[in-house]
């Protein structure tokens, strides 16, 4: 790990599409497109400023031809939801390489209105050995996890962690003006909603949304004349362990203790030095399991983070200040807004739910608990 | 009134390396695959062992016999092909190997699925080309 690359860039503009929720009348491109420019605007920078091209699911040949880019250097990296925290890694290398100086990440999907959606590849052997078993989706393939998790270190008090997940969520939502689901959520709101994969209930279950969002990453030196404050970016890394859940050997460990040991060596900071974590949270179970891989306590420990809504508003250890994937958005590779949000709130440009952090984590999930790209972001 | 028709489960489209597998399910036997270089069985078949790269590798009939090693209780179907509640599993077969399935032949209902129980295999024909390995209570 190169600690030298430490602190070399930063993000300098941020932005979600126009509008984000529902979106029935916007292609998924086209909110490719709109993030894309309001981030650059968020930026100070225009189009023509933009040499390095970065997206996932759809590939840069036609994002950047939607677009009016003319990239010299391109990134379709599609590994899930994690894509495009993983995109911050490979930006690093590429900008310090000299291959490009100014990189626009963009994401854009209609989870919620999609006219057409893609069946299963024939060719992969998930269609061969789980889809006939109705193993399709990510509820199904996650609570398998999960019930490993309840199995190992005990159902009563992962089920407590997963409830006060919910509920602390949905607080930091009720402070996002942006969020889908705002609604006060109980405790009992949260046991009393319906199964879909038992041990998930509906409210383990993270939202289904349309949305684009946008990052523009470039040099330190150069983010220092832009008008925004750069948020540096510290240390970033990634990790693959496999593709279909049931080849994942340790259904309780997610690949972020790999990416994050790398990426908080990278950084040169400890664990506590971190005020905000922003965690992929497709499931309540996710965030459990990504913050307890990631070093924050041992393995079977992870319940005890979330005792007494410390994540919540007004706890001691925020997670998730604007409202996840459960509450907030998630159109279907949610990574992009675990950046958005770290930086803004590292800005100090949440209102009333900043938490005035100086040093964010984000860690991105991909596909069945496959990949995950973690980046460690920070203010002067 | 039409009664609705129910379409059919999503079949495997064979791909070359997993003919065998598919063919043996058919005549209702269960096949894997082990290394003969660092003797580690693993699932899914595929000739090059995804453990050491060996190509020293081979087919052998599994005992079908194994534990839940997880599970979870479909309450909401994710295509009309199928029927909730339903329970998917992945089985640790005495082999070495674990296996994604569907638990049947006992209640969807946690109370009566535990982690740790022992099943073994049964076979279900969806269609003239493709029999299901299940796993039932042993």
């Amino acid at each position: 790990m190169r600690k030298d690359l430490s602190r070399t860039t930063a993000i300098v503009g941020v932005a979600e599409s126009d509008d984000i929720g529902l979106t029935p009348n916007k292609s998924a491109m086209m909110l490719h497109a709109e993030a894309g420019y309001n981030a650059l605007a968020d930026a100070g920078l225009s189009i023509k400023d933009v040499d390095g091209l970065f997206t996932a699911g759809l590939s840069t040949l036609a994002t950047a031809e939607y677009m009016g880019i003319n990239p010299r250097y391109t990134d379709s990296t599609t590994v899930g939801g994690s894509s495009f925290v993983i995109h911050i890694a490979h930006a690093i290398a590429a900008i310090n390489a000299g291959f490009c100086e100014v990189a626009l990440v963009t994401h854009g999907e209609v989870g919620r209105s999609a006219r057409a959606r893609q069946g299963p590849d024939p060719r992969l052997p998930g269609p061969q050995f789980e889809t006939p078993y109705g193993m399709i989706g990510a509820p199904i393939n996650y609570a398998l996890a999960c019930t490993r998790y309840m199995h190992e270190y005990g159902e009563d008090r992962t089920r407590q962690a997963l409830a006060e997940i919910a509920v602390s969520t949905r607080k930091w939502a009720q402070m996002n003006p942006k969020a889908m689901m705002r609604d006060p959520m109980s405790f009992d709101d949260y046991h009393n909603s319906r199964w879909i994969a038992w041990p998930f209930h509906l409210l383990d279950c993270c939202l289904v949304t349309d949305a684009g969002g946008a990052y523009v990453i470039t040099t330190a030196a150069r983010a220092r004349d832009l008008p925004k404050k750069p948020v540096y970016v510290l240390g970033a890394a990634e990790f693959h362990d496999h593709a279909l859940m049931s080849q994942m050997q340790d259904l309780t460990v997610h690949p972020a203790k790999d990416a994050g040991n790398r990426a908080f060596e990278m950084a040169g900071i400890k664990r506590d030095d971190v005020d905000l974590n922003m965690i992929y949270d497709s499931f309540t179970y996710t965030v459990l399991m990504s913050l307890e891989s990631l070093g924050y306590c041992g393995p079977g420990e992870g319940p005890d983070l979330f005792k007494d809504q410390r994540t919540a508003p007004g706890g001691d250890w925020p997670v998730n200040t604007s409202g996840g994937g459960l509450s907030y958005t998630h159109p279907g590779m949610y990574g992009m807004f675990l950046v958005l949000e770290a930086v803004r709130q590292l800005r100090g440009e949440c209102g009333e739910r900043n938490v005035n952090p100086k040093i964010a984590l984000c860690n991105g999930s991909g596909g069945s608990l496959s990949s995950s790209g973690v980046a460690i972001l920070a203010v002067d | 009134m039409t009664q609705q028709t129910k379409p059919p489960i999503p079949a495997p489209t064979p791909q070359p390396e997993w003919d065998y597998y598919w063919e043996k399910t058919k005549q209702h036997e269960l096949w894997l695959m082990r290394c003969n270089d660092c003797n580690q069985a693993y699932f899914y078949p595929r000739p090059i062992c995804p453990n050491c790269f060996s190509r020293n590798t081979e087919w052998f009939q599994s005992s079908g016999k194994g534990t839940v090693y997880t599970f979870a209780i479909v309450h909401r179907a994710p295509t009309p092909a199928f029927t909730s509640p339903y329970i998917v599993a992945y089985i640790e077969l005495e082999d070495g190997v674990r296996l994604p399935t569907n638990l049947i032949d006992v209640e969807p209902d946690p109370e009566h699925v535990k982690v740790g129980m022992a099943c073994e295999v049964v076979y279900e024909e969806i269609n003239d080309k493709i029999t299901l390995p299940k796993f039932k209570p042993a």
